[in-house]
């Protein structure tokens, strides 16, 4: 039997850099940080000050009542979607004359899904709760909240009825979303899937609680320096904020409405650790596993593999763990970046953002640089893109995600 | 405070809550049928109410509460 090959057809994402994929890339391409200061009373106290918000708010993108009862991953899922869902030619999904003609309803999944989920929504509402009392808690408060609100949104918004899920596996759960619909795909399941990942919790409590783990730089007065992978400066990761979704189609279906076609989704890999709740493995066995995986799964040579768009957070222990992963598992022959210098940690959003860079890079033969890396750490021996831009006949590339839990995704896309 | 009033400070707060024109809101709206409020925007818009005017709606009056018209005259008795 012959496997049923999967497409890219349309990308969407609301990012630090910009509030679409066009100005995300470019800001990718200039090698432009999107961190900036937190300048709001709350985060004067806390250790970390530094956030990569969102460039645009995406309150001036939604419908006003909507937005209200949406928690802020729900308002940036649906942003993001709306521009992905057009992007592949679906057209406005409010006219429903367009998409009937265009798919299926009842092939139609979603998987959409957040590190985090609605921690701003829970704890406004508690602050409610306890200065007004339960009377005053938002009916909307459940909704708003659920990890699965992400999904729910997009799907009655897109008006799928073939199923929408919700992967949460921390920072690794935007590929993973990814991958589950390729498998859904794969299965006979859908023929198209609108898959990725959110994240919106700039909040003091998210911020003090990664900053009690020391995860985060404190780098405060230097905000765009802050997020360095690789850097022996380097001091913890920067929490930002974003949407990334893109539409997985099956080839034969994208080729019979004329799809542009980004690249083929040829394989994924996920495993898990199976050692530490936070700490990655030290050797990077799982992560290890998960990229030998992808590669089968995609039936692609190690050697084929010309770009990795690595997790590479900017913490001083994962960095260094996955260039001994990829050395182990792919060898060398690859341009090697780390988006996250200019976007920040997106946590749930990150392998969705980080995988429509990875399918860009393959789509336009241009790999985007890493920012800040001005002194190298010791052991960082491949060949990274630093400086500008760069040009590179690509026909695969790797993008890895890992999350707390010992999630491991890899993910490989090839040139159409 | 009069029924106009009443009607007034009514349609400010489904404004807000559920996006609903003021000048659509009129005694003889029914607030699901014509005004399109949710049940869950209902809910809001009864405690913005109570703040609002000083009263207090059981949650067994609500589903009385059909029209515009009906809530003034709850809280014209009740404030």
């Amino acid at each position: 039997m012959t496997r049923t090959d999967v497409v890219v057809t349309g990308l969407g994402a609301t990012t630090p850099l910009g509030g679409d994929v066009a100005s995300t890339w470019d800001g990718m391409l200039a090698g432009r940080s999107g961190v900036s200061a937190l300048t709001q009373e709350w985060a004067a106290s806390l250790p970390a000050r530094i956030a990569g918000q969102l460039a645009e708010d995406p309150m001036t993108k939604i419908d006003r009542i909507q937005a209200r009862r949406m928690d802020r991953s729900e308002q940036v899922a649906i942003i993001a979607a709306r521009e992905a869902w057009a992007d592949a030619g679906f057209g406005d999904p409010d006219e429903s004359a367009d998409r009937d003609v265009a798919v299926d309803p009842e092939r139609l999944a979603v998987v959409v899904g957040s590190g985090i989920g609605g921690a701003t929504t829970l704890l406004g509402q508690d602050d409610i709760l306890e200065e007004k009392g339960p009377r005053r808690v938002s009916p909307h408060t459940i909704p708003m909240l659920m990890p699965n609100g992400p999904a729910a949104h997009v799907g009655l918004h897109l008006k799928a009825r073939a199923g929408a899920h919700c992967p949460a596996s921390a920072c690794a759960t935007g590929a993973e979303a990814l991958a589950w619909a390729l498998d859904l795909i794969r299965a006979g399941r859908a023929d198209v899937v609108v898959a990725g990942g959110v994240e919106a919790v700039i909040h003091p409590l998210p911020m003090a609680a990664f900053a009690s783990m020391r995860a985060m730089s404190t780098r405060n007065d230097e905000p765009e320096r802050a997020s360095r992978p690789w850097d022996k400066a380097r001091d913890g990761f920067v929490l930002s904020e974003g949407a990334g979704i893109v539409v997985l189609e099956r080839a034969d279906h994208a080729a019979a409405r004329g799809a542009r076609v980004y690249a083929r989704f040829a394989g994924a890999g996920m495993t898990s650790d199976g050692y530490d709740i936070v700490q990655p493995h030290p050797q990077g066995e799982g992560a290890i596993r998960a990229i030998k995986r992808a590669l089968a799964d995609a039936d692609v040579a190690a050697s084929d593999i010309g770009h990795v768009n690595a997790h590479a957070t900017s913490t001083p222990v994962g960095d260094l763990a996955e260039v001994v992963a990829l050395r182990a598992s792919i060898g060398d022959g690859f341009a090697l970046t780390s988006t996250k210098s200019m976007t920040g940690h997106l946590l749930g959003a990150a392998g969705a953002v980080e995988s429509i860079a990875s399918i860009l890079a393959v789509y336009h033969s241009t790999v985007p640089p890493t920012i800040n890396l001005e002194d190298p750490d010791e052991g960082l021996d491949l060949d990274v893109v630093t400086g500008a831009a760069r040009k590179a006949d690509l026909t695969a590339a790797l993008n890895n995600s890992f999350g707390f839990g010992g999630h491991n995704a890899a993910l490989v896309f090839t040139r159409a | 405070m009069t029924r106009d009033e009443i009607r007034e400070g009514l349609a400010e707060i489904l404004d807000e809550v559920a996006g609903v024109d003021t000048a659509d809101v009129e005694e003889g709206k029914s607030f699901t049928e014509d005004l399109d409020v949710d049940s869950l925007s209902m809910v809001e818009v009864v405690v913005a109410a109570e703040e609002k005017f000083g009263v207090k709606i059981p949650d067994d009056e609500v589903q009385n509460l059909k029209t515009v018209g009906d809530a003034v005259t709850f809280i014209e008795k009740h404030i």
